[in-house]
């Protein structure tokens, strides 16, 4: 397989042999796909039509004086269809899977938000899909489930493990690796194995040359930062890798949850070491045992103890900065973004802003932040309310 | 450092018996160490001619419900990679029985895979699985493998093509590890129509990969449930792998599971006689 199963010394294809043909289809599938200018052309029209972009970029005006200091800039995939970025990998993979002849879709979900994505595409095309939840992640998100269910997917609620977005992804693996004949499976995130993170990320690419362009053309320069949440890092990488040749800071945001112990945050750069999960090589939150840790996090989007393989890299590289937020912060930036903007933004997005408020008094007043308000928080008001009821 | 040749040496022995080779799976750990070796005294007694000892991994994205479940409660009840040694090492003071080490590869890859290959070596197994990684991420670990002393075994399945069953067959020590079917490990009511295909396909891999270094064995797991299964494969492979259908057999018997265990075992044995 190419080389660019590995990002540095992360990545792979650390997978069970009976996925492995699989995959190699669906690299072969989506190396050709990506190579087809009519291919390009279907996804930009989804894209458009269906998803609704170019999606706007707007400048937080009264959050930005709240905080003192740069001017925030929110790249607006609130806006999307469905709600969140993910849509945007749902219509990629499941015109790719149209176009390799699969039939049914199979998906992960930690928020809902990449399972909506997928059963809204699965409808749009016609296909059969099953998402897999962790019950933990289904209980916190309830909503998303009704209408994943209502969109016509299968959702089967996952008890092992710590019942969140890694369980998930067990079932849907196994899923895959008993019926890849007809089905294809939808990762959610730009992780797992090759082709997968290289493949998310490109699907996302639209979002960061959208946002470098309408910077450019609003404010006549490049933001000073770009600063995004990363679980798996999906919408992360796909506005990062438009900056990535431009003197720009780079900023991922984990989720710092509750505190710095293993098991009470998702900081896989702050508490994790180098591991294989889920079949990439990555940082990972795990025991001394090799054994993969639980996570907390408020979010159940961020909720996920490894990060994708290109991240760790860009780490090393020392391109991106990752830092954390914790719940609290995250839930702060979350009622202030609401009361003053008029947006609830998802409370994976609220990390982001988290540290958005924290890096702008310490820029002029004429830089800007760019932050990836990567969905929209509809789905969080009910564990926001029952965090604040104190149940 | 050279393997102990004693995986090939089981699979020779039973083919001049005229019979497949019987491999039996063990969770290490389930429901604690103590039951472990007491259960693979079990399988010996009852004629198994290898021993496969899995380690316990918080996420087998590879197996199916019991063996997650037995995973579950070896981690439950603490068993740590130290503690898989020490079981291997106590069966190995008592037995000559080949022991195969079965693991994903974060619990090694958090030890270090180097140290963690000496260490399995030296605790008494003789040949490794690595269930998550395939013929193209191994060759960054078989050398560390080979020098520890291990024999490698890699796995094959119905969907391999002719060059990944040649890459698995060339890095392949002791056997080749046929996976009946795609999905996961578990028991399944019937097994794959087009096992004979695929077990035919992954000699012609081994006898190509091979050449005049002597035939590589092929061994069928995945799904072998049954006396009567067994049977099936072992009418068209040199080896039978059973692994949840012993467990399942463990975790239904409680305070009687080895006696049940030997049981089973023993008619799986007997089935593997041609």
């Amino acid at each position: 397989m190419a080389e660019r199963a590995y990002f540095g010394a992360y990545g792979g294809t650390f997978a069970p042999e009976t996925l492995m043909a699989p995959l190699v289809e669906l690299a072969e599938a989506f190396d050709e796909a990506r190579r087809d200018s009519g291919f390009r052309a279907e996804l930009d029209g989804a894209l458009r039509d269906y998803a609704g972009r170019p999606t706007a970029l707007f400048f937080a005006r009264r959050l930005s004086e709240d905080a003192g200091g740069a001017r925030i800039l929110f790249k607006r995939e609130d806006l999307l269809h469905t709600g969140a970025h993910k849509i945007n990998n749902a219509i990629g993979q499941g015109l790719l899977a149209r176009r390799m002849g699969k039939t049914r879709l199979i998906a992960e979900t930690g928020a809902g938000q990449h399972g909506v994505a997928t059963a809204t595409v699965a409808a749009w095309l016609g296909f059969e899909s099953v998402v897999y939840m962790g019950s933990e992640d289904a209980r916190r998100q309830a909503v998303n489930v009704a209408r994943m269910r209502r969109l016509g997917a299968d959702v089967r609620t996952v008890d092992a493990g710590s019942r969140t977005l890694k369980d998930a992804i067990n079932e849907a693996m196994r899923d895959w690796s008993a019926t890849s004949a007809t089905s294809h499976y939808v990762l959610g995130s730009a992780l797992g194995p090759h082709p997968y993170p290289t493949m998310v990320a490109w699907f996302h690419r639209a979002i960061g040359r959208e946002a470098r362009a309408q910077t450019l053309r609003r404010w006549k320069k490049l933001p000073k930062a770009v600063v995004a949440c990363v679980g798996g890092g999906s919408n992360a990488i796909g506005i990062f890798q438009a900056f990535l040749r431009d003197r720009v800071r780079l900023v991922g945001v984990e989720a710092g949850g509750r505190g710095t112990a293993l098991g009470d945050h998702a900081a896989r750069f702050a508490g994790g070491k180098v591991g294989i999960l889920h079949g990439t090589k990555t940082w990972v939150l795990q025991d001394r045992e090799g054994q993969i840790a639980a996570t907390h996090s408020v979010s159940a989007g961020l909720d996920y103890p490894a990060v994708g393989p290109q991240h760790a890299a860009l780490r090393d590289a020392r391109r991106v900065e990752y830092v954390s937020a914790s719940d609290s912060e995250a839930l702060d930036a979350f009622d202030r973004t609401t009361r003053l903007e008029g947006i609830v933004p998802a409370l994976e997005s609220a990390h982001a802003i988290a540290f958005a408020r924290k890096l702008a008094p310490s820029l002029r007043k004429s830089d800007l932040i760019l932050v990836n308000l990567s969905g929209r928080g509809d789905k969080d008001l009910p564990e926001v309310e029952r965090i604040e009821r104190g149940s | 450092m050279k393997s102990s040749g004693r995986v090939a040496a089981a699979f020779a022995r039973a083919e001049g018996e005229e019979r497949a080779a019987f491999v039996a799976y063990l969770t290490a750990g389930d429901p604690d160490l103590r039951a472990t070796v007491e259960l693979a005294r079990a399988v010996e007694a009852a004629g198994a001619d290898v021993l496969e000892l899995g380690v316990p991994f918080s996420d087998p994205i590879a197996d199916g419900a019991t063996l997650q479940r037995a995973a579950a409660r070896a981690l439950a009840s603490g068993t740590t990679l130290d503690g898989v040694f020490a079981a291997a090492a106590e069966i190995r003071a008592k037995t000559d029985l080949p022991l195969l080490l079965f693991s994903y590869a974060n619990p090694l890859c958090a030890r270090g895979f180097g140290r963690a290959f000496r260490e399995a070596a030296s605790a008494g197994f003789d040949a490794l699985l690595l269930t998550d990684v395939p013929a193209e991420e191994s060759d960054a670990v078989l050398p560390d493998v080979a020098r520890a002393g291990l024999d490698p075994v890699l796995l094959v399945s119905p969907t391999s093509d002719a060059g990944r069953m040649r890459a698995a067959a060339e890095r392949s020590r002791g056997f080749l590890y046929v996976v009946s079917r795609t999905g996961t490990t578990g028991e399944r009511a019937r097994l794959a129509e087009d096992l004979q295909r695929t077990v035919a396909r992954a000699r012609r891999a081994a006898d190509a990969e091979r050449g005049d270094r002597g035939t590589l064995p092929i061994a069928v797991g995945f799904g072998i449930a049954s006396a009567e299964d067994a049977r099936r494969v072992a009418a068209i492979a040199d080896g039978v792998v059973v692994g949840s259908a012993l467990v399942a057999c463990a975790e239904s018997g409680g305070a009687r599971a080895a006696s049940a265990v030997e049981t089973l075992a023993r008619s799986l044995a007997e089935a593997c006689r041609r």
